[in-house]
């Protein structure tokens, strides 16, 4: 990736595709359903004040649990699409899915990212793709905490589903004795969602900041797939 | 002598050709099966000779037993009290002291790797299993030894099943449940504190009648009765579904029986048989007198804080804390270093600005 991140490419003014249409979609996609993830998820922990009326004219929570539901299915099937599309896409698509961690270059961006951001180095660096502390969070935070919310999500899902369904026999089967009971799931589950939340803040954060501090585009690079350097 | 066949012992018993064809499509019905097996059932009761069964007492409550005595099912309590030869039980026999541990002697002897070891409660480990003592010696030691012998062991209870009570944090006898001290015989465990009666007399009656253990999960549960969740099955569950929920214990919604889900009910995330077979014969179960459950037959359920959160505490922190204020503080906290990161960015690239100003000038 390094190869590719040219001081050629990163001249101000120029002009790099970089995020293709598929990781586009898959962003905005996955950035509605985490949102949806996030809201619902948290009202089936914490349920809405008691409705009025008979059980029959109410399904609040049903509905709550049913956009849940679906969101999830849209964030699985998005998650692999996209898996498909690392293999598929530019170099650019597996940097969420593989860290050079034997690249002495990539270390040593990493910290000095860390230290731009701690404003102990004056100078950012540019890079056509993430950068490696961008990189890292968003495969701790999407890759890994993804996989873990899709197979402990899953897993509590086939509880309802029950013995036989698919959900059941791939996941709730194991998952459950693997983490004691399914109380733990529901915990490890709350719990990696708030990790989730936590990285939003400072992606969103990061984007706006990098937008304007380091002088290349962020915002509209993933609107437009292109990354324009200024300066 | 002849070993008495199941039948034989129920006619001995006084029972009747018809009560015990009775007991027999009963049983059938009990544990799921279809009408065609009765017949199996019939024969094997009138063929098969009875397997003796040892119930060993470790650091536990009773409460098992007294469940178990209270089957609801008149022929199961009956029939399965006396056919089932309760041969070692030394909260129910009459025989004490030495005459009743020669008893546990001979039937390791005279049915060797061929009778059922049922055991409620568990052996504590530290000092040597001092904590619990049966006969003059540490209950872990006869545990372990009568098991060498056993055809199959049952793990009565959370106690046998989980750890229970006595092993909630910091566990200072080091009670610890049967599975992770006899590795090598099959346990069928039977969770709950205590488990129900019929599903107690249902599960010896499924092993002593088709000589085998009941089709268990992952976790060493019978499915027939820990397949599904209190939830799944639990006749308040339309007001679940539509976000009717009992908010506070005086409420208009406590006393119109609404979902006990925010009382921190533990239905959803406990597997037992409450809500279908019900207690005391199928009179009630906790969620119908309207206390939630506590999923008293779920693994460390003594250890996750208050029985009346929904979202429960996490004692890996050291505090008293649960997902929610871990998560909440985190996101607060990633906030705030936004916005101070966010100011300090801001006055850096003013100063910068104004300082590349008077260098230009």
């Amino acid at each position: 990736m390094s190869v590719e991140t040219t001081s050629a490419e990163t001249a101000a003014g120029n002009t790099v595709y970089v995020y293709e249409a598929p990781v586009r979609l898959w962003h905005w996609v996955n950035a509605l359903c985490i949102t949806v993830l996030a809201v619902t998820g948290y009202f089936i922990a914490s349920p809405l004040p008691t409705q009025p009326g008979e059980a029959s004219a109410n399904f609040l929570m049903g509905y709550i649990r049913f956009a849940h539901f679906a969101a999830a299915y849209i964030f699985a099937v998005g998650f692999l699409v996209r898996i498909y599309w690392a293999l598929m896409g530019n170099h650019h698509a597996r940097q969420l899915f593989c860290l050079p961690i034997f690249s002495g270059a990539w270390w040593s961006d990493l910290f000095h990212q860390f230290r731009w951001y701690t404003f102990i180095d004056k100078q950012p660096r540019k890079y056509v793709g993430h950068n490696p502390l961008a990189q890292l969070t968003m495969f701790l935070a999407i890759t890994l905490g993804g996989v873990f919310m899709l197979i402990t999500g899953f897993a509590l899902y086939g509880e309802g589903a029950q013995a036989g369904s698919w959900s059941h026999t791939l996941f709730t089967s194991w998952v459950i004795p693997l983490f004691g009971q399914s109380q733990d799931v529901h915990t490890w589950h709350h719990l990696v969602a708030w990790g989730i939340v936590c990285f939003i803040i400072l992606h969103v954060y990061a984007a706006i900041h990098e937008e304007i501090m380091s002088r290349q585009t962020m915002l509209s690079a993933i609107i437009s797939g292109t990354r324009t350097f200024r300066e | 002598m002849k070993t008495e066949t199941f039948y034989e012992v129920m006619e001995r018993q006084g029972i009747t050709r018809r009560s015990f064809l009775k007991f027999c499509s009963l049983t059938a019905a009990s544990l799921g099966l279809a009408p065609a097996l009765v017949p199996r059932i019939v024969n094997a009761m009138e063929t098969k000779p009875r397997t003796p069964v040892i119930w060993l007492h470790g650091l536990e409550c009773t409460c098992c037993s007294e469940s178990f005595i209270r089957s609801a099912h008149p022929l199961a309590k009956d029939v399965v009290l006396s056919m089932l030869s309760l041969d070692y039980d030394d909260t129910l026999m009459a025989a004490a002291g030495y005459q009743a541990e020669e008893i546990i002697a001979n039937i390791r002897q005279k049915y060797k790797n061929n009778f059922i070891l049922a055991v409620e409660g568990n052996p504590p480990l530290n000092e040597d299993g001092m904590y619990c003592i049966h006969g003059g010696r540490p209950f872990v030691e006869v545990l372990k030894e009568t098991a060498a012998d056993a055809k199959a062991i049952i793990s009565w209870g959370s106690c046998a099943s989980w750890g229970c009570v006595q092993a909630a944090k910091p566990n200072p006898t080091r009670a610890t449940p049967v599975h992770k001290v006899i590795t090598d015989k099959p346990i069928i465990k039977v969770p709950g504190c205590p488990p129900i009666a019929e599903v107690m007399t249902a599960v010896v009656t499924y092993m002593l009648t088709f000589d085998r253990i009941p089709e268990l999960d992952r976790q060493g549960r019978p499915k027939m009765f820990y397949g599904q969740r209190i939830h799944d099955k639990c006749y308040r569950r339309p007001h679940f579904d539509a976000g009717q929920f009992v908010e506070e214990w005086d409420d208009e919604a406590a006393r119109r029986g609404y979902c006990l889900y925010k009382m921190g009910c533990k239905g959803p995330t406990t597997y037992n048989a409450c809500s279908t077979v019900r207690w005391n014969g199928g009179v009630s179960f906790p969620i119908q007198s309207g206390h939630g459950c506590i999923g008293c037959s779920e693994d460390g359920f003594w250890d996750k804080g208050g029985f009346y959160n929904r979202v429960t505490g996490i004692n890996t922190f050291g505090i008293e804390s649960n997902a929610d204020k871990v998560g909440g503080t985190a996101a607060v906290v990633a906030g705030a270093a936004v916005a101070a990161h966010a100011a300090v960015s801001a006055l850096k690239r003013a100063r910068s600005h104004n300082d590349q100003g008077k260098g230009g000038n």
